[in-house]
């Protein structure tokens, strides 16, 4: 029996894909490298304590006291495990790459909102995007960005836009229809129309976008380690590789802190939003 | 000179709108239409015009299309065919940055979930409108606290708008409108999503703030008695046709179509139907200084009556006079009837409506004198009988064996 093997297609378009857009990736891999580094410098130039102040003061101002407190043990025990320097590499990471991913997401979202055509267009390649196992984006990426940071942000992005494009396009098509016409019947223009009135109405629901491409972020970072992304991901790694349970867990655990203080800081700027709205 | 003049103006609905055109055109029915293109006709060659200044109720039940045809106005809907001009602007051609000018400075519009923006404040959802035309800061906000005083919200400026009820919110939406200085308010059904109570004092208070501000106002109601309380003309619709223009009494006493009578039997008449439409004019009537007691007093013999109007002889509203008056001052050998004119009593002007006289059958007794409201000159009279039938809605088939020559004998 004969296979049809899609993949030597795919394979000859990703190695044309190289050939000729080589100068391409290379400005795209130093662009995305400066906002990394620059990013990771920032998270690594204080003194650790500096930072985590910084952090447990954002959290008191965003969320309650459980919270802050959670933040102060738990990034105090990251620093105490020996593992500052890799989370801020995978913070840093983390946040450039949930930033690009947004900077792409929402508008890709607002046009999706206001185009039924891209709507159509748009939504199976978001599907497509998030459930393809998120390890077979590290291929191409290493093809067209060699090993490192960058290619491992690449993924990243690929990997945590949907829910931003999804959340942005649900958040602007749910301002009821009775603010739109009133809004369009004052005389707005499209674009009056979409910052004064669709985009303040739907940040609630773009911010829960937000937060969901954040925590996707995270997740993917970790895997990114296998092509040397480098952070916490790579101490787990390495647990696995030398089978050290306590390494393992150590990285592990480090991601979980990491993870609930992010999601708690990023998803209360959605509902404290909601709150004051309806206050 | 109209302000707004709707020509032809059809709206469908459906993808083969221009093959259910067509087929408008040759004659054929909606549901015709419907079948052959599966294309809805919502507005049907609508033609008619709003005066400057005119308060224009268009009335229909929901489905007639009213929404639509105001949407048309301002192009939230694009008409499928027909016109709308403005003064002597064509709004259906104008491009989108034109048609944004219209809206800011022509057209502004209430609606009726309001539609105000829930994460701004009063004033800022007022001063909206400007902002979008981009007027500075503090002038919007100035005239919005203006307007905001005008519609009685003084002291909610900085509240958020969801937490006001909602009477006060839609008092916003009228707000907002008012602060872009519109020669034309489009009002779609405003008042229905308030409470009975609310609406009543908000009808009141735009029909007093119409009174200062003059504004041409289209406005949608499915409410009959709405439209009557505030329009100064109705157009009544009926899937997507318009098939009465009139004013409130003339749709009232004279509806052209059984959809309209069946609509105007529930209607409450008494606060419609004036006190002209009902006199009876050219009474009997005593001249003082020209008929003398004697004169009088045959003239009441003549007529069977034993009250009459007294007039001056340039037909002045006196009072009236009455029999046993007349007889008494008879047998004190006065022979002008100015000492027994009773002159105490509660007149009415032509419009004055039968809700407002009802009161004076008490006082008088007898029939109400409708004099003119400048010359105080008597133009008849309003027959007790007449208010009763108006107010208990009986007709006047109904009232047997008194035809309206011979009222006058029953009524004075």
């Amino acid at each position: 029996m004969t296979h049809i093997h899609i993949g030597n297609y795919i394979e000859d378009f990703i190695n044309w894909l190289t050939r000729h857009f080589a100068p391409l990736f290379d400005i795209i891999k130093l662009a995305v490298e400066s906002v990394v580094n620059s990013v990771e410098s920032i998270l690594m130039f204080p003194p650790f304590f500096v930072v985590i102040l910084l952090i447990a003061f954002l959290a008191w101002k965003r969320t309650g006291l459980g919270v802050t407190i959670l933040t102060l043990a738990g990034l105090t025990l990251i620093w105490a495990m020996g593992y500052w320097e890799q989370t801020m590499s995978t913070l840093a990471l983390i946040l450039s790459s949930a930033f690009m991913a947004l900077l792409m997401g929402v508008p890709l979202g607002i046009w999706a909102a206001k185009k039924p055509l891209a709507k159509k267009v748009i939504r199976p390649v978001l599907d497509f995007m998030q459930t393809m196992p998120a390890f077979v984006y590290l291929i191409p990426a290493v093809l067209f960005f060699g090993l490192g940071k960058v290619p491992g942000a690449f993924a990243t992005i690929i990997f945590a836009m949907p829910p931003a494009v999804r959340l942005t396009t649900l958040g602007i098509s749910q301002v009821p229809e009775d603010i739109v016409e009133a809004t369009r019947s004052f005389g707005a223009s499209p674009r009056q129309l979409l910052f004064k009135v669709e985009l303040p109405l739907a940040l609630p629901t773009i911010l829960a976008g937000v937060n969901q491409t954040i925590m996707m972020a995270l997740s993917m970072v970790v895997i990114s380690a296998m092509i040397a992304a480098g952070g916490l991901g790579e101490t787990v790694l390495k647990g696995i590789t030398q089978l050290k349970i306590g390494l393992g867990f150590e990285g592990g655990i480090s991601v979980v802190i990491l993870a609930i203080i992010l999601d708690r800081i990023t998803q209360s700027f959605g509902t404290n939003r909601k709150k004051a709205l309806h206050s | 000179m109209s302000k707004i003049k709707i020509e032809d103006l059809t709206l469908i609905f459906g993808k083969e709108k221009e093959e259910a055109l067509s087929l408008l055109k040759e004659g054929k029915s909606k549901a015709e239409i419907l079948e052959q293109t599966g294309c809805t006709i919502a507005v049907k060659e609508a033609n008619f015009e709003i005066e400057k200044g005119e308060f224009f109720v268009i009335m229909g039940l929901s489905g007639s299309g009213k929404s639509s045809l105001l949407r048309c106005l301002n192009r939230l809907i694009e008409p499928t065919s027909g016109k709308v001009v403005l003064d002597q602007l064509n709004i259906t051609s104008l491009k989108d940055k034109e048609l944004q000018g219209v809206r800011h400075k022509e057209m502004a519009m209430v609606f009726q979930k309001f539609g105000l923006l829930p994460h701004r404040s009063v004033v800022e959802n007022v001063a909206f409108g400007l902002e979008l035309q981009q007027v500075p800061e503090e002038e919007r906000e100035e005239k919005a606290k203006t307007v905001i005083e005008l519609v009685g919200l003084k002291g909610y400026e900085n509240q958020p708008t969801d937490a006001l009820s909602g009477g006060m919110q839609q008092r916003v939406g009228l707000a907002r409108a008012l602060a872009n200085e519109p020669e034309i308010l489009l009002m779609d059904e405003a008042f229905s999503a308030l409470d009975p109570l609310i609406r009543a004092q908000m009808q009141e208070e735009l029909i007093d703030l119409q009174k200062t501000m003059h504004k041409t106002i289209v406005f949608i109601t499915h409410d009959l008695d709405e439209a009557i309380r505030l329009g100064d003309r109705i157009a009544i619709m009926k899937d997507g046709e318009i098939i009465q223009i009139g004013t409130p009494e003339e749709i009232l006493t004279n509806p052209t179509t059984d959809y309209v009578s069946s609509f105007v039997e529930k209607v409450d008449r008494k606060s419609i139907i004036t006190a002209a439409s009902l006199m009876f004019e050219k009474p009997t009537v005593a001249i003082a200084g020209k008929d003398g007691v004697e004169g009088s007093l045959r003239k009441m013999r003549v007529s069977g009556l034993t009250t009459l109007p007294a007039v001056s002889v340039d037909k002045e509203f006196l009072g009236f006079v009455y029999l046993r008056d007349l007889l008494e001052i008879k047998s004190k050998s006065h022979h002008v009837i100015a000492k027994a004119i009773r002159s105490d009593i509660p007149v009415a002007y032509p419009e004055t409506t039968v809700e407002q006289m009802l009161p004076f059958i008490a006082e008088n007794g007898r029939a109400v004198p409708v004099v003119d409201r400048e010359t105080n000159k008597l133009l008849g009279i309003v027959a007790q009988t007449s208010l009763l039938i108006e107010t208990t809605g009986t007709s006047w088939e109904n009232v047997t064996g008194n035809a309206i020559d011979h009222l006058q004998n029953e009524i004075i």
